[in-house]
């Protein structure tokens, strides 16, 4: 095993891990607190990479094209929440469903009709372009950017949630919602800052993913049931717990991409390994958060008093 | 004999009339249809019963308060046993129906007994779970055909006395199945059964407590389910020509769910009603423009908001109510009226 390769794949893994991060922490916010099945989270992260391409090919600025991509998709997170979310934390979780599965019907129409059916991209400037070397391996800069501004973003996250006022209102109504509204907390207001938040880090992510794979229609909807995982994995609600399992995961599904067929290969003959490696990779990830919701369905690490009334059904 | 208490009937439900007149309109729309020249209309009606029924399938469970965000993996598996062996060229069609509800039972009490541990939210992350892994499973397979799908050489054959390739022979095949379904449903959940399952979804530990094994409940309920919907996908696949990993996209299983509210949850007749104004809103909306699914996509939300679980066939006992009502209000203001007559001659 070429060990330049590896470090190269434990790269592209920390990539994914922080890309699934910025979405996998809003999600299980607006889990954890709102108790809110959010398919539609998808739509926030493609929303973040048509704006952002479109800003960029108006403007031609980077940093300008990021800053109005994330200012829309929040004040579009604010005013989503405000028009049908916030009419369905009462009612029950087929409801929630079906209904972001039908915002992610309309969010990808309407960005076909804006954008039209082809994909955009966001072109880099010349300075992130191009690759660092460090010894045998080569890093694309932009690559380097992405996993910084995910570890950014993590670090500012951490800071809001464990030492801001409106982070200390996050996790005590991720731990107890009833009783943060008995003690007066307007909590209208602390759900939409939460899900607008949360749709402002999808985006974000949608922004930064783009020059990569370009904007597309749909881009989010496979990426979204990963992010699922991510929070099923950490905890729902909890924020640390969402960065640990993003990281696992995004190392499982790249090392597990690149490696699984030679491990196979030393069981199973070249062409079983082959055929099996792909199919294993991918479902390597459900496993894990199939083998999390039947041993440990509060997650690997949730904030402490949070669901405990979760536990195994005897059977 | 005791008649029914009134608080025992499972759900509120509209005249049998109605019922009757929708079953024979669907036994008699083949007939329409060839006299009419639409051959076209009977591939939407032939599509529409065959989604009916993984949906009244889909319905048995979320009617007991299971939602699964994974049925469309037993579409695909359903699909996948005509599409697997006329690959081998074994085009028995009782043998692929055999695999297809096999299959799908087995799959369905491997994953359901995993699945029931859990509830709520989780269950439908689980279920989709489920769901993803078969769907990348299939899209590795490259002997069947990976991510491209597989056309099939020739429909299931059943000795010539069944020809799938006659479409009126294939709807009726399907409308058989679905009208044998939900009579075993209508039986099914007035049995004790189906009390059982009712009553888990209300208050799981008294059911518990009265002595009742809820999660094998549960679990056959959950296999039946899943084996009916491996029917449906069968009859997809002949239908279709045509199988592929995307049947059993989690987009797939959301529009099923769709449909199941669209007709109504827990009402028997439910995916029928829906089945049929899902796919008969896709036709007209996507035949007046290219952005119809944004129309769709809202249609189905403000669904949601502002009717609820009961969808058409609530709105349908509301509108049935109204008029009984009316009538009743006409009647006595009719008798009233007589009343006074006859006392000021």
């Amino acid at each position: 095993m070429d060990g330049w390769l590896l470090l190269a794949q434990l790269f592209n893994g920390l990539q994914l891990g922080l890309l699934l991060f910025l979405l996998a922490a809003g999600l299980s916010l607006i889990f954890g607190i709102m108790d809110f099945i959010h398919l539609s989270h998808a739509s926030f992260y493609m929303l973040g990479a048509f704006v952002g391409a479109g800003m960029m090919a108006l403007s031609g600025s980077l940093i300008v094209a990021l800053v109005v991509a994330v200012i829309v998709v929040f004040l579009v997170g604010v005013l989503v929440e405000w028009l049908i979310v916030r009419r369905l934390y009462q009612r029950d979780h087929l409801d929630h469903v079906l209904v972001s599965y039908g915002l992610i019907l309309v969010f990808d129409t309407g960005a076909h009709m804006l954008w039209g059916s082809g994909g955009n991209v966001i072109p880099l400037p010349a300075a992130l372009n191009g690759q660092f070397e460090v010894g045998g391996l080569l890093i694309p800069r932009y690559r380097l950017l992405i996993i910084l501004c995910g570890l950014m973003v993590a670090v500012g996250l951490y800071f809001l949630v464990t030492r801001s006022r409106l982070g200390m209102l996050i996790r005590a109504g991720a731990s107890n919602r009833t009783m943060v509204s008995a003690l007066g907390v307007n909590i209208d207001a602390l759900y939409r800052i939460v899900f607008a938040i949360g749709a402002m880090m999808a985006g974000f992510a949608g922004f930064l993913i783009a020059p990569i794979t370009e904007a597309s229609i749909g881009m989010g909807n496979e990426i979204i049931i990963i992010a699922f995982v991510v929070v099923i994995v950490g905890g729902i609600g909890s924020v640390q717990g969402a960065f640990y399992a993003a990281l696992l995961i995004g190392f499982m599904d790249t090392l597990g991409r690149a490696y699984l067929d030679d491990l196979l290969r030393l069981f199973l003959s070249t062409q079983a390994a082959e055929t099996a490696a792909p199919a294993l990779s991918a479902m390597l990830v459900y496993v894990l958060m199939a083998g999390v919701l039947v041993c440990k369905p509060q997650g690997l690490l949730a904030p402490t008093g949070f669901h405990k009334k979760i536990k195994l059904r005897d059977v | 004999m005791f008649d029914k208490p009134p608080s025992l009937r499972l759900r509120p439900s509209l005249s049998g009339g109605v019922y009757l007149s929708l079953v024979v309109a669907l036994l008699l729309a083949p007939i329409a249809i060839a006299l009419s020249g639409q051959a076209f209309y009977l591939d939407l009606l032939t599509r529409a019963i065959i989604l009916a029924l993984a949906v009244a399938s889909l319905n048995l469970i979320v009617g007991g308060g299971l939602v699964s965000l994974g049925h469309a993996a037993y579409l695909g598996i359903g699909a996948y046993s005509v599409a697997i062996p006329t690959h081998y060229e074994i085009h028995h069609g009782m043998l692929h129906l055999l695999f297809a509800v096999g299959g799908s039972a087995v799959f369905a009490l491997l994953t359901g007994a995993i699945c029931l541990r859990t509830k709520g939210l989780y269950f439908i992350l689980i279920t989709l779970a489920f769901s993803q892994m078969l769907y990348f499973t299939v899209v590795s397979l490259d002997e069947y055909g990976a991510d491209d799908g597989m056309v099939l050489a020739q429909r299931s054959q059943f000795n010539g006395w069944l020809d799938l390739n006659n479409a009126a022979t294939l709807y009726y095949f399907a409308l058989c199945a679905l009208l044998l379904f939900l009579l075993v449903m209508h039986q099914l959940l007035r049995a004790p059964f189906g009390r059982v399952i009712f009553g888990s979804k209300h208050n799981e530990q008294r059911m518990r407590a009265l002595g009742f094994a809820t999660y094998r409940y549960q679990l056959l309920c959950y296999v039946i389910s899943g084996a009916v919907c491996g029917v449906a996908g069968f009859l997809l696949g002949n239908f279709t020509d045509f199988v592929s990993a995307e049947m059993m996209d989690w987009s797939d299983s959301a529009d099923l769910l769709f449909m199941l509210i669209i007709g109504g949850v827990g009402a028997l007749f439910g995916p029928i009603i829906g089945a049929l104004a899902f796919l008969l809103l896709q036709e007209v909306l996507s035949g007046f423009t290219v952005y119809w699914q944004l129309i769709f996509g809202g249609l189905l939300i403000a669904l949601v908001l502002l009717v609820g679980k009961d969808g058409l066939h609530g709105m349908l006992i509301g509108a049935q109510r109204k008029m009984q009502s009316g009538k009743m209000q006409s009647g006595k203001m009719q008798n009233s009226k007589a009343q006074n007559s006859a006392a000021q001659p």
